[in-house]
């Protein structure tokens, strides 16, 4: 076990990765001599040469869809978009591309690559550098998505990614690169795609969150214990795909759920996770699911993002608002 | 100041062989070979008569006539090996037939077959959709061959109008900085559905556009067999050794865009007759009867037997059983979700109550 923070997982594990499979390779702007902007890639060109960490022309679509090209091709390329808000400008080698081809073939090729991007508000950046457009990517059917909020979960989940034989977009949040450290295991290990972390059982309540809104929700959850709430919180890690069982599970004891995103609400992962609960735990809920989401608009400027981003304060409103709305 | 401008680029398409059947350059192609040229062409267009015919009888949905483009595609894909990967549009079956496509394949597409156009095991790319987004697959493919030092080449198959996409320019720049073993053919029949070339682009040709990316570019007559496969084949050996090169074969879309437009609502008559006389199986035609090689006789054995090849191929696409929604939905992943499972299994239930 190592003290590590997030970053400094990413780092590791990508080396590792690289270390046990020579058809790993990193490509991306800044990832080489520069090490990446946030430093994920630090030092692993000293490591494997200009030939597995490479630097690219700065063009969004060609990195995925030269990625998506290796991948069919045998390789295994782990592509950096520098921050999510760029991934616009690459969103059909993804989702027309990369995510579809599997099932546009009938399985005869598929895309063994992963994307990783930073994203997350709180951390003053310019314009279209922090928001999370994870939705997006549920509404694309083909690909995974992950969305770790500790250290150890994204070293497991990161390997998990490589190892995977489907496209997997991998979302770091900015704002806990280095916001806390943990133990990690430095063995590989590898966390299934698709299994929430059910990080604090209780009985009273379910919060779902996952990403960079899992640190306001943790506040939250610490205040809302004090006060004498018994809450269970679920870390959903994984996006696509989702564990509706573990959200079902936990609905159906607690009766009560608030889902909290950094996304705007609209469309959002809690619309579909509300909507799950409607479809199967609606007899075993006692109040409506509400949503602790960001607003419907562009990610703000700096001056006004702490109160665009769902705030510890929020939470334990609507938290406060779903157990007087419960009818027993 | 050295102002650079566009009329200091000067573009000669190459040609070996003239719209009247005369070899004007030299060629490496045994004799043996130009009549495999020769069928294959023929073949090509066979094909694409009756699939436009099947269209309009309701028995294939919509398809993209190559009509006018055999010698572009057939000259080009014949100067590949077996090694080297292709990524096609969807206008590409005359090339796709070379690398070994069976006919039926391409009439399974059209009818939207679930396994119609899956060409693993020949080195083709899916066909692609999205207008040039298969240059960056080509690009990454050909990454992965330098990687491994496999010596294959991959070839993205373009037309005129991708040549306006980023992903074009950005594979063009990508291919170049990074030395890889890719050719870009771009097929420039003079139409983009309706937009004819001069309002596609302002460049005089789309090779010299080559130059600004730092790679070889080249024009030759598309319609010329004999210059697009010794291009090819230069072109091959250039990329191999890590310089990608753009290759802009000048033809003619004769047809539609696809089934479902009518092209005598924005274009002349007058300038298709022109084009007609540039035939690309005319002139080939010609060329090999002047050399003795092939006879009115050869030519209708050569009908006959193709008639019957694609009669056989519509029949097995025809009979074939379809696939079901249950086994496409499997295919969404390697291991469908719990969530797909569900649905794949409602699909299943709402089949047995129907």
């Amino acid at each position: 076990m190592t003290e590590m923070n997030m970053i400094e997982a990413i780092n590791f594990t990508l080396k590792q990765e690289m270390e046990k499979d020579e058809n790993v390779l990193i490509l991306g702007e800044d990832i080489g001599r520069n090490g990446g902007v946030f430093r994920a890639t630090d030092g692993l060109v000293d490591t494997f040469g200009e030939r597995r960490v490479v630097d690219t022309p700065l063009a969004e679509s060609a990195i995925i869809g030269t990625a998506v090209g290796m991948a069919v091709r045998g390789l295994k390329p782990v592509a950096e978009i520098q921050f999510l808000g760029f991934i616009y400008e690459s969103m059909d080698q993804i989702a027309a591309q990369a995510a579809r081809i599997r099932f546009r073939s009938a399985g005869n090729y598929h895309a063994p690559m992963v994307i990783r991007a930073p994203y997350s508000g709180g951390v003053k950046t310019p314009e279209l550098h922090s928001d999370s457009l994870e939705a997006l990517f549920m509404h694309s059917a083909g690909i995974k998505v992950i969305m770790p909020s500790t250290p150890s979960d994204a070293k497991g989940l990161l390997s998990a990614a490589i190892a995977d034989p489907d496209p997997v977009l991998f979302l770091e949040p900015m704002k806990l690169y280095r916001a806390l450290r943990e133990n990690v295991e430095e063995e590989r290990f590898t966390i299934e795609i698709g299994e929430a972390n059910v990080v604090m059982e209780g009985s009273d309540i379910t919060l779902i969150s996952w990403g960079a809104a899992m640190a306001e929700t943790k506040k939250a959850v610490q205040m809302l214990e004090e006060n004498g709430y018994s809450i269970e919180l679920i870390d959903l890690r994984t996006i696509v795909p989702l564990d509706e069982e573990t959200i079902i599970d936990s609905v159906m004891k607690t009766s009560r759920c608030v889902v909290v995103h950094e996304a705007v609400k609209s469309a959002g992962v809690g619309a579909e996770i509300s909507a799950i609960i409607n479809e199967k735990a609606l007899f075993y809920i006692s109040a409506p699911v509400l949503r602790v989401t960001g607003y419907d608009s562009p990610y703000p400027v700096a001056t006004v993002e702490n109160e665009w981003i769902p705030s510890m304060d929020r939470i334990v409103r609507e938290v406060k608002h779903v157990w007087e709305l419960s009818l027993d | 100041m050295n102002w650079i401008e566009p009329n200091i680029i000067d573009v000669n398409p190459l040609q070996q062989l003239n719209e009247q059947g005369i070899l004007t350059g030299e060629t490496s192609i045994s004799d043996e070979e130009k009549l495999e040229i020769y069928k294959w062409m023929v073949k090509a267009r066979r094909f694409d008569e009756l699939a436009v015919k099947f269209q309009r009888q309701g028995r294939i949905g919509t398809y993209a006539p190559l009509i006018g483009q055999e010698a572009a595609q057939v000259g080009s894909a014949f100067a590949l090996e077996k090694k080297d990967w292709i990524f096609p549009s969807y206008r590409e079956a005359g090339a796709c037939f070379v690398r070994g496509t069976k006919p039926s394949s391409f009439f399974k597409y059209a009818m939207g077959h679930l396994h119609g156009g899956i060409l693993k095991e020949e080195r083709i790319f899916p066909v692609q959709i999205i207008i040039g987004a298969q240059t960056l697959h080509a690009a990454g493919s050909a990454w992965a061959d330098q990687y491994k030092t496999n010596g294959a080449v991959s070839v993205a198959y373009v037309g005129d109008g991708a040549t306006s996409q980023g992903d074009f320019h950005e594979a063009l720049n990508f291919a170049s900085v990074f030395q890889l073993p890719v050719i870009y053919f771009v097929q420039n029949n003079q139409w983009a559905i309706s937009v004819p070339y001069h309002k596609q682009t302002n460049s005089q040709s789309i090779a010299q556009k080559a130059l600004a990316y730092g790679m070889t570019g080249v024009q030759v007559d598309g319609n010329d067999a004999v210059a697009v496969y010794e291009t090819m084949k230069q072109a091959r050996s250039l990329a191999r050794e890590g310089k990608p090169v753009l290759i802009e074969a000048l033809t003619h879309r004769m047809g539609p865009h696809t089934t479902s437009d009518d092209p005598s609502k924005y274009r002349s008559r007058e300038a298709d007759e022109a084009w007609d006389k540039k035939d690309p199986i005319f002139r080939y035609r010609k060329w090999l009867e002047g050399l003795q090689l092939w006879s009115e006789e050869e030519e209708q054995d050569l009908n006959a037997s193709i008639e019957e090849e694609l009669k056989q191929a519509f029949n097995e696409a025809a009979e074939t059983t379809t696939a079901s929604l249950g086994e496409a939905l499997g295919h969404v992943y390697e291991k469908p979700t719990n969530r797909l499972k569900e649905q794949i299994l409602e699909w299943e239930g709402s089949g047995e109550s129907k």
